[in-house]
């Protein structure tokens, strides 16, 4: 049968170009790959090659015509045995493949459901979780660092599962650059605590390929500073391979490490990542406090079947809180927790923030002013339906963390705010931040970079006009 | 240490003598070529189809690399994996997956291996072990390494063909994942599928090392150079190097000089080389040709057994167009699904 060759889309914007040049002539015989013409594209002359053999029947569209439009007839290729009148047939019948599958495209489209839901994020549709306390009362508690919070978790569940491994620099021989990962190798051997050479981009892919290869992997970054040279792996890698593949495989593997400023280490060691990996849809971004949720948070976040980011902090290492003592306690991602109970104005917060969101309720209190305090814990799924809670109640509120201004989390609360609850606001949200400047290394100035909790005092002056 | 080195370059048209296939069963190079043919007319197709506008976007055309893919998977074993770049359609035929859902993906249709939602540098297939399809030039090749190390603390014997090209050959974390590949073993082929350029820029114009396999060696990683335009010798250095992975001795890199006939990618010119080095590549190095040759001169196949390979290929290349074509495209649920995985996978 005799077939049309029609004008090609060589490129993914093209809708028409100039047939420049034959290079055959009717009559010629031509087989798959012979160049048949030059045709030219708003950006370059390309070669356009024979897909099929026969000989070239009909010339439908002379050389030098401009504005061709893609998939019109340009020749009739005919088949061994065909002549001419073959040709002339399908010339008439011009363009009839090209047409049907028009027409088919335009079919499936209207076949699609008219309204689809203005669904909202998967992740906000995620369950909610229940609003009750992490555990029991009564539990018999523990007091114990955010470091031996977050070992522990480790070590319970490669106890539970021998394909979790840990996986970074120094967290075998060495026992953790920040010593978090202390006597795992020795319970665990070198095949499950692998110290890895000063290499982020690479062990951070290998751990990806781990994870598609049915291991899972704990990566741990001596500092999320340095995952900025892993940071493809994390996000074009991990965070989006369940999608490509059409829900075939994934990555489950948590990413963890101190994230933010310690004390003076200067502008490329002390940058919090919460808002930049919380944008990222097939990411979790968890961010504790407290070492129980330090605790029972990363032993749900190794269990996720989804790539965890873990973001921890070099300061809060040391502090002290009370752990449930309870033989497997875990707290569900995307749950926050109302640290402390109030009426006048809604502080939220997490991770390291928390120190200035609870100092400054302490101060408001002093003067009669009652904040409840947010602490988020997981920035991404946000529990925004917490907030939203709160500021119905309180008709105010005030974000807290270290990070930069422009594209905080805070700013994403203060627009789901907007969004969501703006006629239970009383007064604007004020984002409380780091200050929009890499971090200085002398100490006064640090110290200013930083949000502190004279700043949240004041911000929740303003809203409550006090 | 580097190794071996295999004759680098195909003997010239009418020279190969016809001893060299007569030891390979005649179904043997049967399959090789029908499994060659099945790519280069696949990728025609798809080539057609984006001219229609059927298929968007980038489209990497493996014309003229077959013989790569298919010799090494003619070294692998069930249940070995493979990773590889964008240019990946090729790899995905060679392991046995379904040509309709393969097009279908190319054309964005729910039919397609990932419901229309990876496109051609996406795609996967769990059950065939193939493990993408990656579109960020090299980073296929520490996920490689990490299917390899998960193997390996598996202990199931398995082994890994980790491609990459002579472009992403530069990439720092090719090297980054050397070192940890030779230090830690891993079971991993490293496969430099080198086409000459990347994308425009010619090996000459990027580098002045003499060879890119070579660059193991700074690692302690063995390696060949290897002739891509010919199958047989293909699978024959994929047999070393599997030999190599499968005894525990970790990494092997086969540098495959191989030639892409089409351009970069769809809209590429591909006005860096001539008309006259591609023709003369298609001439006288044709993997397929190669093999036809090969058939015919050793009697093991007739001109009529060869059309009638023809004949069976073309009617799954265009099944498979068919397919693409009148898959629907995804329900716009589609968009929301498979973000997060709600369950926990099987472990291991």
């Amino acid at each position: 049968m005799a077939t049309e060759i029609l004008m090609p889309a060589l490129s993914p914007t093209m809708e028409e170009g100039t047939l420049a040049k034959w290079l055959v002539k009717e009559g010629d015989t031509v087989s798959s790959g012979d160049i048949l013409a030059e045709i030219e594209t708003d950006k370059a002359t390309m070669e356009f090659e024979a897909v099929d053999e026969g000989t070239v029947g009909k010339i439908l569209i002379a050389e030098g015509t401009e504005g061709v439009k893609v998939n019109t007839p340009i020749a009739v290729l005919l088949e061994e045995g065909e002549d001419a009148s073959a040709a002339e047939s399908a010339g008439s019948n011009a363009g009839s493949e090209a047409k049907t599958e028009v027409k088919e495209e335009t079919k499936a489209k209207d076949t699609l459901p008219a309204d689809v839901p203005a669904a909202s994020s998967p992740a906000a549709a995620a369950p909610k979780p229940p609003r009750t306390p992490d555990w029991p009362e009564g539990t018999e508690t523990k007091t114990t660092t955010v470091r031996e919070a977050l070992r522990d978790a480790m070590a319970e569940e490669m106890r539970r599962a021998d394909n979790v491994f840990l996986m970074g620099e120094e967290v075998g021989e060495y026992q953790g650059a920040y010593k978090i990962s202390q006597g795992l190798l020795d319970e665990f051997g070198p095949k499950r605590v692998v110290d890895t050479p000063i290499t982020e981009h690479g062990f951070a892919g290998i751990a990806v390929g781990a994870a598609f290869g049915g291991l899972r992997p704990i990566v741990e970054f001596m500092t999320f500073n340095f995952a900025m040279q892993a940071i493809d792996h994390i996000i074009n890698s991990a965070a989006k391979t369940l999608y490509m593949s059409g829900g075939q495989m994934g990555a489950p593997m948590v990413f963890r490490g101190p994230n933010g400023a310690a004390a003076r280490v200067g502008a490329q060691h002390s940058q919090d990542y919460a808002a930049w990996y919380m944008q990222i849809p097939g990411l979790k971004v968890v961010m504790p406090y407290t070492a129980a949720d330090a605790k029972g948070l990363m032993k749900s976040a190794i269990r996720d079947p989804n790539p965890v980011i873990f973001l921890e902090n070099e300061i809060l290492y040391g502090r002290s809180f009370e752990v449930p003592v309870l033989d497997d306690f875990t707290i569900p991602l995307g749950k926050a927790r109302i640290a402390r109970e109030g009426t006048d104005v809604t502080i939220v917060s997490f991770g390291i923030g928390m120190t200035y969101a609870l100092e400054a309720a302490e101060k408001l209190a002093a003067d009669g002013i009652e904040a409840e305090v947010i602490d988020l814990r997981t920035i991404r799924p946000m529990d925004t339906d917490a907030i939203i809670e709160s500021v119905k109640k309180t008709n105010r509120c005030v974000t807290v963390e270290e990070g930069w201004p422009q594209g905080s989390v805070g700013g994403y609360i203060s627009s789901v705010l907007m969004q969501e609850a703006f006629d239970h606001l009383d007064a604007p949200v004020i984002n409380c931040t780091g200050k929009d400047v890499p971090m200085p290394y002398a100490a006064n100035l640090e110290k200013h970079a930083l949000v502190t909790t004279d700043e949240v005092v004041e911000a929740v002056r303003k809203v409550t006009y006090k | 240490m580097a190794t071996r080195k295999t004759s680098d370059a195909a003997p010239a048209k009418g020279t190969n003598p016809a001893p060299k296939g007569s030891n390979i069963p005649a179904d043997e190079l049967k399959h090789y070529y029908r499994e060659m043919l099945l790519i280069r007319r696949f990728e025609e197709k798809a080539g057609q189809l984006y001219g229609m506008g059927l298929i968007g976007g980038f489209c990497h055309l493996y014309i003229g690399q077959e013989a790569v893919v298919v010799g090494l998977e003619a070294a692998a074993e069930e249940g070995d994996k493979r990773i590889t770049s964008y240019r990946d359609h090729g790899h995905m035929l060679a392991c046995g997956m379904d040509p309709k859902g393969v097009m279908a993906e190319l054309t964005g249709r729910e039919g397609g291996y990932s419901k229309g939602k990876g496109g051609s540098m996406h795609m996967f297939s769990k059950e065939k072990h193939f493990y993408g399809g990656h579109g960020i030039v090299g980073a296929q090749v520490p996920i490689g390494a990490g299917l390899a190390f998960a193997d390996k603390y598996l202990d199931n014997k398995r082994v890994t063909f980790t491609y990459f090209g002579d472009g992403a050959a530069n990439q720092g974390q090719v090297y980054e994942t050397y070192n940890m590949a030779q230090l830690w073993e891993l079971p991993v082929v490293f496969v430099i599928e080198n086409n000459q350029y990347a994308m425009g820029t010619s090996v000459q114009r990027s580098t002045k090392s003499p060879s890119l396999w070579e660059r193991g060696a700074a690692y302690g990683i063995k390696g060949e150079e290897v002739d891509g335009m010919d199958v047989l010798a293909v699978k024959e250095a994929g047999e070393r190097a599997v030999a190599h992975c499968r005894e525990g001795k970790g990494p092997y890199i086969l540098e495959i000089k191989t030639y892409r006939y089409r351009g970069h990618s769809m809209s590429d010119p591909a006005k860096y080389r001539s008309r006259e080095e591609v023709q003369k590549m298609r001439d006288e190095r044709d993997p397929i040709e190669q093999v036809r040759k090969l058939l015919l001169t050793g009697n093991h196949a007739t001109e009529e057994d060869l059309k009638a390979i023809d004949k069976e290929i073309k009617e799954i290349v265009n099944d498979s167009a068919e397919f693409s074509k009148e898959s629907p495209e995804p329900a716009l649920e589609e968009l929301w699904t498979d973000i997060y995985a709600d369950e926990a996978p099987q472990e291991a």
